[in-house]
């Protein structure tokens, strides 16, 4: 094994989230949010507000690491860092990040943390730009191509395309993250089930988009500390220890109108065999899987690219409850993830994969040694993660 | 190249494009009815969004080749839920994402003209048509039978 590798180095030792409420509900600021869930997940990790040395984010967070360590009173601070690219790409890589942070000697005990207040701040879904655009979004906007949804829609659409897959792969994601949310008391969409002729009849958003296929917006923050392994093992939990990590992008996915050579990507196809080389393990070997849905066409196509499924087999992968716990072959998004938990911008996913790892999920996979985040789907730069127990 | 023309197909209200230094000349061409897409004279590269040099040699020497105007479906979306407050009675309106054989399969953004809730193949053939407004050109696309 190469010595330039995280791999084994690092754990997991606390997360943290606050309540997660509907778009604009939140009751107090975003930065009161983010303090909020970075204090909890540092008491769960067994340790005190002033061993925190280090903030790691992705998209922008609006939440300066120096104002929460001046609110938190921590004594000092030797690792600050953004991970560049809107929505969620960067989410794995802030957890990449603080663990390189880590390693490096850089710091001991670094937040990898996410905090959104959309009636703070306005919401992602609505399309923006004034009488006037100019440069890449001059290319799209004026054909009323400007939200999200519509990005990937067309992404989607071709990947579905050139795979000859029905609706009902989308359909298969969407109803397991809701089945799973029905048993987290923490999910927005708890006591709210869908079954699959209410997936059919909800409203078109963006063919082949329907209604369930986009994610929740959400006001909450989720936290997570990372340190060294060897120091891990005398914390409270169990350890969860970091396995490998990627971030980037392929070859000109940054390309603007819709130029990308690789299209139909979810731009996982040059990092998924690098986490799984650095790991040293195979696809087959992850027990459950955590993969960050914007929309469902990203999951499908993420499942793909990280080898746990061929294209050509995808639809029969998606349906059929193989997805769903605890009877399917690979239980995804086991908390509900963004579809159905709540959109902290798949930080909620990462938790999600330490509780797994913990052995304490409310879908737990039994005997789950090892989980994969991934996030971003489709968008540029994205991340993922493996994790062990 | 293609001379039809169309009126908006998109309500008013929507935003419009305006040139940025890098751009200007796309959108004058479209303004003169022809569309334009960077290439590269030294490597042959054709590019498009546009960029300050050339993707595949670096070259800053880069040009303006015309294209035919005739490509092919590669993607397209229909719209159904309105997120700009102008499209609140338009949808469903349909996208496509039109490749162009003869510049080398770069891709354009645009609006399928006609019934929004038209069946639509990707792979279908289709032909640029001009949507004039009082300072630009929006680039549309009809199928072509």
């Amino acid at each position: 094994m190469s010595d330039y590798t995280i791999k084994d180095k690092v754990a997991l030792v606390g997360i943290g989230e606050t309540q997660y409420y509907r778009a604009g509900q939140a009751p107090v600021s975003e930065f009161q949010l983010a303090l909020e869930a970075i204090q909890k997940a540092v008491a769960d990790a067994g340790l005190r507000i002033e061993d925190v040395d280090g903030f790691a984010s992705y998209s922008d967070d609006r939440n300066d690491p120096t104002h929460l360590a001046a609110a938190l009173g921590i004594p000092q601070i030797q690792f600050s860092n953004m991970h560049w690219g809107g929505g969620g790409g960067g989410m794995a890589g802030a957890v990449g990040n603080a663990a390189a942070a880590v390693v490096a000697g850089y710091a001991k005990h670094v937040v990898a943390f996410r905090a959104l207040a959309q009636g703070q701040f306005g919401r992602f879904g609505q399309g923006r730009g004034g009488a006037k655009v100019r440069g890449p979004l001059a290319y799209t906007a004026p054909y009323g191509l400007m939200s999200p949804a519509q990005m990937f829609a067309m992404k989607t659409q071709r990947f579905m395309h050139e795979h000859k897959i029905s609706q009902e792969a989308l359909a298969g994601i969407s109803l397991a993250s809701y089945k799973h949310a029905q048993r987290n008391p923490r999910a927005i969409m708890y006591g709210r089930p869908l079954d699959r002729q209410a997936y059919y009849n909800s409203r078109w958003i963006v063919e082949p988009f329907h209604l369930f296929d986009c994610c929740l917006e959400n006001d909450g923050a989720a936290a997570v500390v990372v340190t060294r392994a060897d120091r891990a093992r005398d914390l409270p939990h169990k350890p969860v220890y970091l396995m490998a990590a990627a971030q980037g992008t392929g070859f000109r996915q940054g390309a603007s109108a819709h130029n990308a050579p690789d299209y139909a990507t979810s731009n996982f196809k040059t990092l998924a065999p690098r986490l799984f080389e650095m790991a040293e393990i195979a696809p087959k070997d992850v027990d459950v899987a955590q993969i960050y849905e914007n929309f469902t066409g990203g999951v499908l196509m993420s499942l793909v690219e990280h080898g746990l499924c061929c294209a050509e087999e995808a639809e029969a992968f998606c349906t059929g409850g193989n997805l769903e716990w605890p009877n399917g072959g690979l239980p995804l998004n086991t908390s509900g993830g963004n579809l159905a938990e709540a959109y902290m911008h798949g930080l909620e996913l990462t938790l999600e994969g330490v509780r797994q790892m913990r052995g304490d999920s409310t879908c737990q996979v039994q005997d789950a040694r090892i989980c994969l985040v991934a996030a971003g789907p489709m968008v540029s730069p994205v991340s993922n993660l493996l994790l062990r127990n | 190249m293609s001379d039809s023309k169309t009126t908006s197909y998109m309500p008013e209200g929507m935003p419009l494009p305006a040139p940025n230094d890098l751009d200007a000349p796309f959108w004058e061409g479209t303004k003169n009815h022809k569309l334009l897409v960077q290439h590269c004279p030294k490597c042959g590269t054709f590019q498009f969004g546009p960029e300050w040099i050339c993707y595949n040699c670096r070259s800053e020497d880069i040009g303006w080749y015309e294209c035919s105007g005739k490509g092919k479906v590669y993607a397209f979306e229909r719209v159904w839920h309105p997120v700009h407050p102008a499209l609140k009675d338009r949808v469903p309106y349909l996208i496509v994402l039109v490749e162009l054989p003869d510049t080398g399969n770069v891709r354009m953004v645009g609006n399928l003209l006609g019934d929004p809730e038209q069946t639509v193949r990707i792979g279908d053939s289709v032909e640029v048509v001009w949507e004039d407004h009082e300072e630009v050109t929006l680039v549309q696309w009809r199928v072509v039978k």
